[in-house]
């Protein structure tokens, strides 16, 4: 996995609560049996105007320039700002794989939806959770200056404006070691591989009907 | 020991170790798979020269990509094709406890088959990569969607690292009217609390109505509780689900099933166990359900009216109204009963197991469908469902009042097969997601249990399925 220590990066803000999963990466492109390759249709039915099959190349398709991904001031964008419950529905990894592969980061929003939150620490993206009050700040100055850029640093736990304001954000203590290090999950439990065994062999003599 | 919650017990009985900040180690019993979301996590089993930890606990299907009809022609299209193909390939190479492939006598929906085959039992822990997981929850289990890496990690060491959720009790009191169900339960809880109100939690549905609910209508609710934001939703184990459970193909038998049986008895919230957040409804006060907008909390009963965004303060809201109706093509305080549908769609792993087909069945019995609904299609949830509803003559009811009656799938609920909705279509669906394109792209979706989905084939329009009753 992807380490994730300090992104200062453009910031692209997306001004919609309730985003789905089925709206980050419609469910035709889920027919890959890939991993990568997502990011061309990260957000294909509001970012593009006729409907993308998998497989269709995207350049000669037209585009929706009211669509902020769209805009030429967002071109680039490592960090996407977002409102609440963003990553809904649907638990498809799809979905941080097409955020990553467009070439995201981070998330700030004021919350996230379970799964999508858990699938995007496996993807070394990070969601930062900030009140909904810094959020909607963060909005107006986004919108109010083109170029805007903010410094996140997951090892202080901090996202700073332009203007020098620091906000700090919480992170599960065992997620964001796996983030700085890279850490791939597997590993990490299979050196408990004992523990697990042991724990498997007592379920099986109290709850036999569970292993056949 | 203070009084437990069931989801404390299911908890507990799981933990494989437990780290300083609360991340857990949960040992996982029940893993089952689809197409969808398990290429890659074989993909990356093999590139880590891995195996898998227990292959006896997976038990895997092809639902997302199969066709519905014309199953002697195979899967036309290549690429949903080679996604079952290298699940095939994929469960070949590992070995599982059962594995129901495209055109299988009990292939089928993977929320559907666990549930009929015996191989959800009470106390399990089940995961799947797949949101509506929660649904086998319905059996005291502790059951929720995992991403895929998530698929890969399972596959690898039969376990799951985890933080305890909090927990939330919805309790519905009292007893149902006619021609309410489950599914008019779930969408009035989720307009209640939001599709964010159990975010972090873990649900467990509780109170006389819930008690009075079948096996079928308990897994439509826990199926829902995903789209009120809670990864996990659960029921106690009673008499219900104990006699629902005797002699599926995977239940324990003799002995063993008695053992079971003392052990199940105690999944149940002990009394006095304390929840982290409490919800009640009134029974008696559910009506029909049918959303209104793109998503599951935009809801109102079938005697409301579209709402109008000018009467939102929270700027945030407003403009998703605004959006939502725009995309559904409503305009401010339209009646309910006055919106027309173009199609019509009975089934998904909400709404498609045999209860739900008798209740569309009993609606559209004798009568015809609205000339100006295009199609009805009537899509088993798998293909044990189809056969005793083919015993039972359900399917010739369909027919007659000119449904389609399809072979066992996903179908329109997802549309990554062909069944969908083109542009601008009017959708009223027994399914669970409303999303934008989420039935094709373009497509207006509005969610309503089986009865009131067939009444609007029938009326051509959404009309109170209590004018119906029989
Ligand atoms: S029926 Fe719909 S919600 Fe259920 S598993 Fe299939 S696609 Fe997902």
């Amino acid at each position: 996995m992807r380490k994730f220590d300090v992104v200062d990066g453009l910031v692209a803000p997306l001004d919609r609560a309730n985003v789905d999963t089925d709206a980050i990466i419609p469910k035709q492109f889920l027919k890959s049996i890939k991993r990568s390759g997502f990011g061309p249709n990260l957000f294909d039915e509001w970012r593009y105007l006729d409907v993308g099959e998998p497989g269709q190349p995207v350049a000669g398709r037209p585009r929706n320039m009211e669509f902020v991904l769209n805009q030429p001031r967002y071109q680039g964008a490592q960090i996407l700002l977002t409102r609440d419950n963003f990553g809904c529905g649907s638990s498809r990894e799809h979905a941080p794989w097409a955020l990553e592969d467009y070439g995201f980061r981070a998330l700030i929003g004021p919350s996230f939806a379970d799964i999508f939150h858990n699938n995007c620490f496996k993807n070394g993206l990070l969601p930062v959770r900030l009140s909904a009050a810094d959020v909607d700040a963060l909005f107006q100055q986004c919108l109010a200056s083109s170029g805007y850029r903010l410094t996140i640093d997951l090892a202080s736990q901090t996202v700073t404006r332009p203007d020098g304001v620091s906000l700090g954000f919480e992170v599960d203590p065992f997620r964001k070691e796996c983030l700085l290090n890279g850490w791939d999950d597997i590993g990490l439990t299979l050196r408990h591989a004992d523990d697990i065994r042991t724990f498997e062999e007592r379920r099986k003599s109290e709850q036999p009907w569970l292993f056949r | 020991m203070h009084p437990q919650t069931l989801y404390e017990k299911l908890w507990n009985s799981h933990v494989v170790r437990q780290e300083a900040d609360g991340t857990a180690l949960l040992y996982i019993d029940r893993h089952l798979v689809h197409e969808v979301t398990s290429p890659q996590a074989f993909e990356g089993l093999k590139l880590a020269g891995r195996k898998p930890w227990r292959s006896g606990s997976i038990v895997a299907t092809a639902d997302h990509n199969t066709p519905t009809d014309h199953w002697e022609l195979g899967i036309q299209d290549p690429i949903s094709r080679q996604q079952v193909e290298t699940l095939d390939a994929n469960i070949r190479e590992v070995g599982v406890l059962a594995y129901f492939p495209f055109k299988d006598a009990r292939q089928g929906i993977v929320h559907v088959i666990g549930p009929e085959n015996g191989a959800t039992l009470p106390g399990m822990t089940v995961v799947c990569g797949d949101s509506h997981t929660s649904t086998h929850g319905a059996f005291a289990c502790l059951a929720h969607g995992i991403g895929t890496s998530e698929v890969e990690h399972v596959l690898a060491t039969q376990c799951l690292l985890q933080k305890r959720s909090r927990t939330m009790l919805v309790r519905v009191d009292g007893s149902l009217g006619p021609g309410v169900t489950a599914k008019d339960v779930a969408l009035a809880i989720i307009g209640k609390i939001g599709t964010a109100g159990g975010t972090g939690y873990a649900i467990e549905f509780g109170g006389e109505a819930i008690r009075g609910l079948s096996m079928e209508g308990r897994m439509t609710l826990c199926n829902m509780a995903i789209e009120g934001g809670a990864r996990a939703g659960m029921v106690a184990v009673d008499d219900t689900t104990i006699d629902y459970l005797r002699d599926r193909p995977f239940s324990p038998q003799g002995a063993l099933w008695d053992q079971a049986v003392a052990y199940w008895r105690t999944l149940r919230s002990d009394e006095g166990a304390s929840f982290d957040a409490v919800v009640v409804l009134d029974a008696a006060a559910i009506l029909p359900q049918v959303t209104w907008g793109t998503s599951p909390e935009m809801v109102t009963t079938i005697g409301g009216a579209v709402p109008d965004p000018a009467d939102e303060a929270d700027p945030v809201r407003r403009e998703g109204m605004e959006r939502a109706l725009k995309y559904m093509g409503l305009a401010p305080r339209t009646p309910i009963a006055e919106i027309s549908v173009d199609k019509v769609f009975i089934g998904s792993c909400t709404n498609s197991r045999i209860e739900d087909l008798r209740e569309a069945a009993s609606v559209a019995r004798g009568r015809q469908k609205a000339a100006s609904v295009k199609q009805v299609l009537v899509v088993p949830g798998s293909g044990l469902v189809k056969r005793q509803a083919e015993a039972e003559g359900l399917d010739q009811v369909f027919l007659a009042a000119g449904f389609e009656w399809r072979e066992p799938g996903c179908s329109m609920c997802l549309a990554m097969n062909a069944d969908r909705l083109e542009p601008g279509e009017r959708c009223a669906s027994t399914s669970n997601r409303n999303f934008e394109g989420r039935q094709g792209a373009g497509g207006r979706t509005h969610l309503v249990s089986p009865a009131m989905a067939a009444a609007a084939a029938i009326a051509g329009r959404f009309v109170d399925v209590r004018q119906f009753a029989q």
